[in-house]
């Protein structure tokens, strides 16, 4: 049995869409934690949903940076647990310095809440296996979204295979019209280097069964199932 | 300890497109203004007690990089301000 955390923080709303996602996984239990109860030994993942933590102050992400929940989440990364991070838990994970870059105010100055496509660009997570190429139909909801990072920073993430989702089309193509929010060349989420922190902006959570209209995000938190329990680390890096 | 305030100012760094400020000049130009450029930050006013300026300086410059802001998008910076307090009578 696969056990996955859901951490939730005051503001955060994805945390049972996520948990009953994963009620549609065999070999997947899930078990919500309040941000200040954290624990995640024992477990093999942890989600960090999506939602408005702290009502977005400041910056989105950039208080719950400093909860409890946060540190053990550190903790539990740095130790080689799977994290996957959406919407606003990408935005909290990159606060954090989890992962790479910034999520700033949409391009299009829209709240943008549609179907879009990414392509799945990296295997190396305990999320993505088997799916690299993949055009996968997911929802977003968001208003700060843009992905952006320095020059410096965007050449290490495409060099060292730390993309994991991009904008596309249908056909899979990267392309101006296919990137919802302006994110720096159509970059939709990625990952830490050792591949085992990813965050990205839509929500696979709300399109894992067909009743919801798309079963891609599916194939994304199924993927945990298949993660070997306790060895994400070994495997991963 | 004497009280400060630092104003602590934050920016979207240069190199960072401003679709607010973007917004805001569009809208400026629609009432006649002719307007170059805008860019939108943000002012945090913290009043704190420190044993003189340069203490309160250096704690208000750690407040605006552990917190305040996001060194990947923003830059800040800090005017301080010591609270006047009235001399008791």
């Amino acid at each position: 049995m696969t056990r996955v955390a859901i951490l939730r923080y005051p503001g955060t709303w994805s945390e049972r869409d996520f948990a009953h996602a994963f009620t549609l996984v065999e070999g997947i239990e899930t078990e919500i934690q309040w941000h200040e109860d954290v624990d995640l030994r024992g477990f093999d993942a942890a989600i960090v949903p999506g939602g408005f933590s702290y009502g977005d102050y400041l910056r989105a992400g950039a208080i719950a940076k400093l909860s409890p929940g946060t540190k053990e989440l550190r903790r539990f990364a740095a130790e080689g647990g799977a994290v996957l991070g959406s919407c606003n838990g990408f935005q909290i994970l990159c606060e954090a310095g989890l992962l790479p870059g910034a999520l700033v105010r949409n391009a299009s100055l829209e709240y943008r809440c549609d179907w879009i496509f990414v392509r799945v660009e990296s295997e190396r997570t305990p999320f993505t296996t088997g799916l690299r190429g993949e055009v996968l139909r997911m929802p977003i909801g968001h208003g700060e979204g843009r992905w952006v990072a320095d020059p410096d920073t965007l050449a290490e993430v495409e060099a060292g295979g730390q993309v994991v989702f991009r904008y596309t089309d249908a056909a899979g193509a990267a392309t101006p019209d296919a990137n919802p929010n302006g994110a720096l060349a159509n970059i939709a989420g990625v990952s830490n280097v050792a591949g085992n922190v990813v965050g990205l902006m839509p929500h696979p959570e709300r399109c894992a069964e067909a009743i919801l209209g798309g079963t891609d995000g599916y194939r994304i938190i199924a993927n945990l199932a298949k993660a070997p329990h306790g060895t994400a680390a070994a495997v991963y890096r | 300890m004497p009280r400060f305030v630092a104003r602590v100012l934050i920016r979207p760094k240069a190199d960072i497109r401003d679709p607010q400020g973007e917004a805001i000049s569009g809208a400026l130009r629609s009432l006649g203004h002719e307007i170059a450029e805008v860019r939108t930050g943000k002012e945090v006013l913290v009043a704190f007690d420190a044993a003189d300026e340069r203490a309160a300086r250096d704690e208000a410059a750690r407040m605006g990089d552990e917190l305040l802001a996001n060194p990947v998008i923003e830059s800040y910076e800090v005017a301080l301000d010591p609270v006047r307090t009235e001399a008791p009578a």
